[in-house]
């Protein structure tokens, strides 16, 4: 396996979805290759990290006044059995 | 009508959300409230990602859950709620923007023609837990303007796909793209994060902070 070939498959590595023959392959080149080991692991990590910390926190009290909100306009409109 | 449920119930019985919908279009208007709870605050995170706006996210969230409600009899059920709901706040973020834009012609589409990121560069190790580094504000402020910095379209896809955690299939229908579009724009959008995060997160990238000394401001940022 290339680096270029790595490359091409890096997402379905990280996803997981991957045939169990190729995982083997794929070990192999990470085991034999730094860089591409380095651009596995700190892919996964970027996106776990991403996963862990939420950006865009909706504080209780601006939820609970929208939530009101799209239900006052949902009770107001015509709805969807018109 | 039972087929088009049965067709997406497939062998793990039938997804929740169904039951709700069916509720709603029965004339039940706290089913809505239950998803509208379940969703809303995805809904505004999405938001967020799109328009990079605060009041516009609270406006797009609110307009996308009253035009589902109003277009619920459109659901088919052949994809799923959550799935149909995002693609009308991708529809509606963007016509937010469009609007703030006075009119100009939003996509996906745009600023995608940027080299960065097709192929990695940087090969350096990062520390370990790296992001342990940071304290919490610090380390939202650096994972918000990374993401900010990417074009809107790899952006979104990462955002629906990582971290709101949609299937590949449900970002391309929910962005109306095709599945390999949707594959190389994660792709891309990963590696820029990658790359973008890395001089934040190499070992040494922070130094240690100096020892408090008493009357020194707290918490102040490198
Ligand atoms: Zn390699």
């Amino acid at each position: 396996m290339t680096c270029t070939e790595f490359l091409a498959i890096l997402d379905e590595v990280i996803d997981q979805s991957i045939a169990a023959e190729t995982r083997a392959e794929i070990e192999l080149h990470i085991k034999k290759c730094g860089h591409c080991e380095v651009v596995f692991n700190t892919t996964r990590k970027t996106i776990e990290i991403y996963r862990a910390h939420e950006l865009y926190e909706l504080p209780t009290d601006l939820r609970d006044r929208l939530h009101n909100a799209i239900m006052e306009k949902c009770k107001k409109s015509k709805g969807p059995c018109s | 009508m039972v087929a088009t449920i049965q067709s997406v119930a497939g062998d793990e019985g039938q997804h929740p959300d169904i039951a709700l919908v069916e509720r709603v279009k029965a004339g039940d208007i706290s089913a809505y409230d239950e998803l509208v709870r379940k969703y809303e605050r995805q809904v505004f995170r999405i938001a967020q990602h799109i328009t990079q706006n605060r009041e516009d996210a609270e406006d797009v969230m609110q307009d996308a859950f009253l035009k589902a409600y109003e277009k619920l009899d459109q659901f088919q059920g052949n994809s799923k709620f959550y799935t149909w709901l995002v693609r009308i706040a991708v529809n509606e973020s963007l016509m937010r923007l469009r609007k703030r834009r006075t009119g100009k012609l939003v996509s996906m589409d745009e600023d995608i023609e940027t080299e960065e990121g097709r192929v990695p560069r940087d090969f350096a190790d990062w520390a370990p837990d790296p992001e342990q580094n940071y304290d919490n504000s610090e380390l939202s402020e650096i994972l918000r303007k990374t993401i900010q910095g990417l074009p809107r379209g790899f952006r979104v896809v990462f955002a629906l796909r990582d971290i709101e955690g949609l299937s590949t299939e449900e970002t391309a229908e929910a962005l109306n793209l095709s599945v390999p579009a949707v594959k190389s724009r994660l792709l891309r959008a990963r590696l820029q994060l990658r790359e973008r995060l890395s001089r934040h997160f190499r070992p040494g990238a922070k130094p240690a902070p100096p020892p408090r000394q008493a009357g020194s401001p707290a918490g102040k940022r490198v």
